[in-house]
């Protein structure tokens, strides 16, 4: 039998001890006081910087106002945001180290339709909430996971191609459409959209052409559609390009009316794309401007009083990125307060218990169930144009 | 529809082509092409915008400093990412332009900012019919810059003083330092007119387009593919490739759709390659022994 040395074991107890002992002296004070950290993945650098700053506003307001009425579950909500850069690797890479290291309870997504579909199979697979506040990819939230933990407060493709479609005939009486995309991935969701929500109204298609995100001269493409004539036009694509489809509609003396997703609202749109701007009408699922509900002045005047950079309503564009955001960043912790707790999958089932709540875009109610995950639809999109820089709805 | 797909595929080739003749001058001089190319399209419409727009400056004298900005840039481009890796007989140069187009477009973004903008001109205010095509005058412009850019080039190397000297260093660059040229400022004057070139794209292509800190890649890109297919050595097959190129991408996209244009277009350029390997003007390169 061999000897044992009676000295190894105690010292490694000893010191196992007093580690767990100071771990938990050390820990203990802090834990009553320690934050309910939820997590930001969004571009806050490159061309979509402006759109993650909107996302940052109107989280920071809604999260000075749930800390000021107590926090959720008596801690305070904190915000650990990482920048993404429109990439889909970074993001996933970001999102894992906010949930392993961070300890973050949900995640807040971004922009782009790619890195939140990369961060969605991860928020599934590890259990913690992921809610976006803007990307519109239909597969989002309709991701076919069994247990999906993936929420939305912000527009759905699907359901925004089905809006365009129905404003084209009831605004413009169209009888045969025609659409104009971008070609990437959320050029693609908006076609499947479109094909569906086209055959639904069972209207005939004009045909569906593509453009690249660095055209110029959309001349070819849009002379196949007139001379396929289509009587209204979809818009896809962001605020550059689609500037390129108004200049080359104006050159072209062709006045088809374009009824667009929110690409241009991205943007310049009216600097970049002349007065032929006026006539694009595109959705949105909120603005400021034209807003008389006294939620929407509220918020304005705090977060003018948040960030003097904030002088007028040009400077909270685009207004849809800081509402989705807040009205996310409150559902949120309502869904955790609902849940008693901070683990993923009772904050998820938290999310289904919200009975209403009285936010900026509008009074939800129930917004989530097993089967809804998205809190906004086709009845909450609002269609805008631009007008001196601003941007206005038109109708409901 | 034939008409605006004419006039668009011609504006569009027109300033692939100019681009391209940058590739071409410095190549012809000194054997090596700055690949930073698509970033002095884009420092020419920023700067433009800043002179002109930002603050406010007439637009001559605003066009006239935006591209001696470009021709600055041509300078150091040859000066810190060519000459260093030339004169030690390293092919790092290509490298080193394609590493310092990036420091610029960032640069640019950082300074100039993420939001593309727009830069107005006269010429585009109101279109003009052709034909029953729309077309602004600025397009009809462009076209007759870039001819006019290949004859130019053509003239000053086949009938000056200083192009004979151009020629004379691309051909033996020692002889030529023997017969008293200096060959150092010649490829650095190369260089400069190059950026001029691809500046001028810039300032031409911006008012149709928007101006935006990536503007330039894409151009740079098809601009070198171009260069390829005219064959490099040859002014006028430059801007004839870029011509052909610009109607070919217009055409197809006008008949087959939009869907099919980068399949064909660079499908055609390689069965162009295959035929005439060094392009539609190009000449077989002479190794002497």
């Amino acid at each position: 039998m061999p000897r044992r040395r009676p000295e190894a074991r105690p010292l490694t107890r000893r010191l196992a001890l007093g580690v767990l002992l100071s771990g938990f002296v050390g820990l203990s004070p802090v834990r009553a006081a320690e934050p309910v950290r939820i997590g930001l993945v969004t571009a806050l650098s490159g061309q979509s910087a402006k759109s993650g700053e909107a996302i940052s506003r109107g989280i920071g307001l809604a999260i000075d106002e749930i800390n000021r009425a107590g926090g959720v579950l008596g801690r305070p909500l904190e915000l650990v945001a990482r920048d993404d850069e429109a990439n889909p690797s970074k993001g996933v890479l970001a999102a894992r180290e906010l949930i392993q290291r961070a300890g973050v309870v949900a995640l807040i997504g971004g922009l782009d339709t790619p890195v939140s579909m990369a961060i969605v199979p991860i928020a599934n697979q590890m259990k913690v909430p992921f809610v976006g506040p803007w990307a519109a990819g239909t597969g989002i939230t309709r991701n076919g996971a069994a247990d999906n933990y993936a929420f939305r407060v912000s527009a759905v493709d699907a359901l925004v191609d089905e809006a365009l479609v129905a404003y084209a005939v009831k605004t413009y009486g169209a009888k045969k459409p025609g659409a104009i995309l971008v070609n990437n991935a959320w050029g693609e969701s908006n076609q499947q959209g479109l094909v569906a929500a086209l055959k639904a109204a069972n209207l005939p298609s004009a045909g569906i052409e593509k453009f690249e995100a660095n055209d110029i001269d959309m001349v070819p493409q849009l002379s196949r559609l007139r001379d396929a004539g289509a009587d209204a036009l979809f818009l896809v694509g962001n605020v550059g390009p689609s500037a390129q489809v108004v200049k080359s509609l104006d050159r072209m003396g062709w006045t088809v009316p374009v009824v667009s997703h929110w690409g241009p609202a991205g943007g310049r749109f009216d600097e970049l794309a002349g007065p032929g701007a006026a006539r694009v009408r595109f959705v949105q699922t909120f603005t400021f401007a034209g807003n008389d509900a006294p939620k929407a002045k509220a918020v304005l005047e705090a977060l003018k009083a948040k960030d003097p950079a904030i002088k007028s309503m040009a400077d909270v564009t685009p207004a849809v990125g800081i509402a989705n955001a807040y009205d996310a960043t409150h559902l949120i912790a309502l869904a955790i307060q609902a849940a008693g707790a901070t683990q993923g999958p009772k904050v998820r089932d938290g999310f289904y218990k919200i009975s209403g709540y009285s936010g900026l875009i509008k009074t939800y109610d129930k917004p989530f169930t097993p089967e809804r995950h998205d809190a906004l639809g086709p009845d909450d999109y609002v269609f805008a144009r631009f007008q001196n820089g601003e941007i206005v709805a038109v109708t409901k | 529809m034939l008409t605006g797909t004419l006039i668009s595929g011609l504006g569009l080739g027109s300033m692939y082509g100019l681009v391209a003749l940058g590739f071409h001058l410095t190549f012809a001089v000194s054997g090596t092409v700055n690949f930073a190319q698509g970033s002095a399209v884009t420092l020419g419409a920023v700067l433009g915008y800043v002179f002109g727009v930002r603050l406010g400056w007439p637009m001559p004298l605003a066009i006239a400093a935006s591209l001696a900005g470009c021709a600055l840039l041509g300078l150091a481009v040859e000066r810190l990412l060519v000459r260093p890796f030339v004169t030690r007989g390293s092919d790092a140069w290509l490298l080193a332009t394609v590493a310092g187009g990036i420091i610029l477009d960032n640069a640019l973004l950082f300074t100039f900012g993420k939001e593309p903008r727009s830069l107005p001109s006269s010429l585009v205010a109101a279109p003009v019919e052709i034909l029953g095509a729309g077309v602004y005058p600025l397009q009809l412009l462009i076209p007759v810059v870039g001819v006019a850019a290949a004859l130019a080039i053509r003239t000053v190397f086949q009938r000056t003083e200083l192009g004979r000297g151009l020629l004379a260093v691309a051909q033996n660059a020692e002889a030529a330092r023997l017969m008293g040229i200096d060959v150092a400022r010649t490829v650095a004057c190369a260089f400069a007119l190059s950026a001029v070139l691809a500046g001028a794209a810039g300032l031409l292509i911006a008012p149709l387009f928007s101006v935006s800190a990536e503007m330039g890649a894409l151009f740079g890109i098809k601009a070198f593919a171009v260069a390829i297919l005219g064959g490099i050595g040859s002014a006028t097959g430059v801007v004839l490739a870029g011509l052909l190129y610009g109607l070919l991408e217009a055409g197809v996209t006008a008949t087959l759709g939009s869907g099919a244009t980068q399949i064909v277009v660079f499908s055609v350029i390689i069965l162009a390659l295959a035929l005439r390997p060094n392009g539609l003007l190009g000449r077989a390169g002479v190794n002497k022994v």
